[in-house]
């Protein structure tokens, strides 16, 4: 293991000619919980789909355990990975949506079974037990045989995380992964996402919600137009923020 | 006690003077006339000749080319669809020649009539007398007489498939292109690659979309199997040719096809119902997840 499970070096990523990565550093070590915050449009998503390479970099460097993402170094050039290479540093990061994004032909027990049966080959069996344990981990076990569109938001939202855990993640990555849901679901959630920060997993998580990156966090960063503005440990940055821009937001949302 | 609730007891029930359709009174009468002048020709006509028709109906020539035509339609529609799916993938694979290619054999096969393709097909002796097997501009192992391994029935299926692959790959990308972005995402950032999301993930959504049309084109192509006559292929309606040519009964004899693809394009129309009706489900749609995403 590497020191740092995730190290930015001034990540830089454009769509056209809209810059919206302006040089991204930071490091995140195993275990450590980072919170990101920032306004709409600040690149926040971006920068998690970068960590696996669901967007490609324009410069800089960036690694994931030591390794960097998508590409591989030989002297002093980089070689792209091929499509079969990504998708293996893909399986070790797992990621949730703001939308969930289930398979909504598949029952939850499916969803959490597809990627280990079919991308890890492991014994349908020895994954189906692996798959009620995790659904019982999200409190779930009673829907196994449910299919998304007949669960409630804050469900789906933990069934998409029981399927991430199912690859046996060394890395979770959530992007907002309660704002679409109604105010009374958020809660059932973030007790799922707790109990994964007590059990030692290292995430990066896009959120709004500042009571969690204040429990649950080790470090916030708080992004605007592409920069980390500033970064620190949570409580002390939402209580005594040092830079304007950091004050005039966390003055909207707090 | 018992009138607490309706304490004006009911109103009386409205008997209302309907609304007069003369329209529909005139437009009987006019179909009502037409009928009986096309059921008396029927009937009367003894140029209709139906004991002859009867006759031929369930003849064994008619048979064969009965069986003919529906095991064309079903190759042409198996076949048609898998090429189809091929050709898809490689209009929307990131690989630019594969794009290209297949849009150049879309515009091919969608900008000829099917009729011209199946009369190339039907001479393609002419142009390839000898198919070999060898090194492309080397040397041939094995030589063989186009005429020969290529037989009527498989220049019939090989041209109904290469144009059917045509139309079904546009339905194959529309369902393709009807499946959320998120669901490549999501399987993706699990590991999958592109081939699995599209196994797995993404052809088996798309399938709402892509079955209604699909319907249809098994419907057109049951009917289009009677173009293979330029081959020649022996179907039904060159069967029916065969016969008025003998018998000089021509129009009872296409009569008698008309009825068989009748019967048999309503066979197909029964199944493209429930079809439709079992896809059509919305049971197992993410509603949930639509509403909850106000975005
Ligand atoms: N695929 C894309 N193509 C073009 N522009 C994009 C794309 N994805 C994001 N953007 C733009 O990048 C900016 C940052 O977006 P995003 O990373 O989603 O911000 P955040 O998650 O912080 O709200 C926005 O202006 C957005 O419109
Ligand atoms: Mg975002």
């Amino acid at each position: 293991m590497s020191d740092f499970m995730v190290k930015a070096e001034q990540v830089h990523k454009s769509f056209g000619r809209l810059e919206v990565l302006k040089g991204i550093d930071l490091q995140v070590s195993p275990s450590e919980v980072m919170c990101v915050v920032g306004p709409s449009g600040s690149g926040k998503s971006t920068f998690l789909r970068c960590i696996n390479h669901l967007e490609k970099i324009d410069a800089g460097r960036l690694y994931v355990d030591g390794e960097l993402v998508g590409y591989r170094q030989r002297g002093d050039k980089l070689h792209e990975l091929h499509e079969k290479e990504v998708a293996a540093q893909r399986r070790e990061i797992g990621m949730v949506f703001q939308r969930f994004n289930l398979f909504p032909h598949m029952t939850a027990v499916e969803n959490i079974m597809e990627a280990p049966v079919q991308v890890r080959r492991e014994s349908k069996a020895e994954v189906r037990q692996r798959a009620g344990e995790l659904l019982d981990r999200v409190g779930l076990a009673d829907k196994a045989t449910a299919y998304p569109g007949q669960l409630s938001g804050g469900q789906q939202q933990r069934v998409a995380i029981a399927r991430a855990l199912a690859m046996r993640p060394k890395l979770m990555l959530f992007d907002e992964p309660t704002s679409a849901l109604d105010p009374e679901l958020v809660g059932e959630v973030l007790e799922v996402m707790k109990q994964l920060a007590r059990d030692g997993m290292t995430m990066i998580v896009v959120t709004h919600e500042m009571g969690f990156a204040r429990e649950v966090g080790d470090s916030l960063v708080f992004m605007d137009d592409g920069i980390v503005v500033e970064s620190g440990n949570p409580r002390e940055v939402l209580a005594d923020p040092k830079h304007d821009r950091t004050k005039a937001f966390l003055s909207k949302v707090l | 006690m018992t009138t607490s609730t309706q304490p004006r007891g009911r109103p009386e029930a409205i008997r209302a003077v309907p609304v007069r359709h003369p329209g529909r009174w005139l437009a009987a009468a006019v179909i009502a006339v037409l009928v009986a002048m096309a059921v008396n020709t029927l009937v009367y006509n003894p140029r209709f000749n139906w004991p002859e028709q009867f006759q031929y109906l369930f003849a064994p020539p008619v048979l064969t080319a009965v069986v003919n035509t529906i095991w064309l339609t079903a190759a042409a529609m198996v076949g048609g669809t898998v090429f189809g799916v091929v050709l898809a993938l490689m209009r929307m694979s990131p690989n630019p020649i594969l794009r290209a290619a297949s849009w150049f054999y879309l515009w091919v096969f969608r900008g000829t009539p099917l009729y011209t393709q199946l009369l190339i097909w039907g001479a393609i002796g002419a142009l390839f007398p000898t198919v070999s097997l060898g090194i492309p501009f080397g040397p041939e192992f094995v030589t063989w007489q186009t005429q020969a391994l290529i037989s009527a029935a498989i220049a019939a299926s090989v041209g109904l498939i290469l144009n059917e692959a045509a139309y079904m790959a546009e339905i194959v990308r529309a369902g393709i292109l009807s499946v959320d972005r998120g669901q490549h995402e999501a399987s993706g950032a699990l590991g999958m690659t592109r081939m699995q999301t599209m196994r797995r993930i993404v052809l088996p959504q798309a399938m709402r979309v892509i079955i209604p049309p699909t319907g249809n084109e098994t419907i057109a192509m049951l009917k289009n199997t009677s173009l293979v006559a330029a081959i020649p292929f022996y179907e039904l309606t060159f069967a029916a040719q065969n016969i008025y040519a003998r018998t000089y009964q021509v129009i009872p004899m296409l009569i008698m096809a008309v009825l068989w693809y009748l019967a048999l394009s309503s066979i197909l129309m029964i199944g493209q119902y429930y079809l439709e009706r079992h896809y059509g489900r919305s049971e197992r749609t993410p509603t949930v997840a639509r509403d909850q995403a106000g975005e």
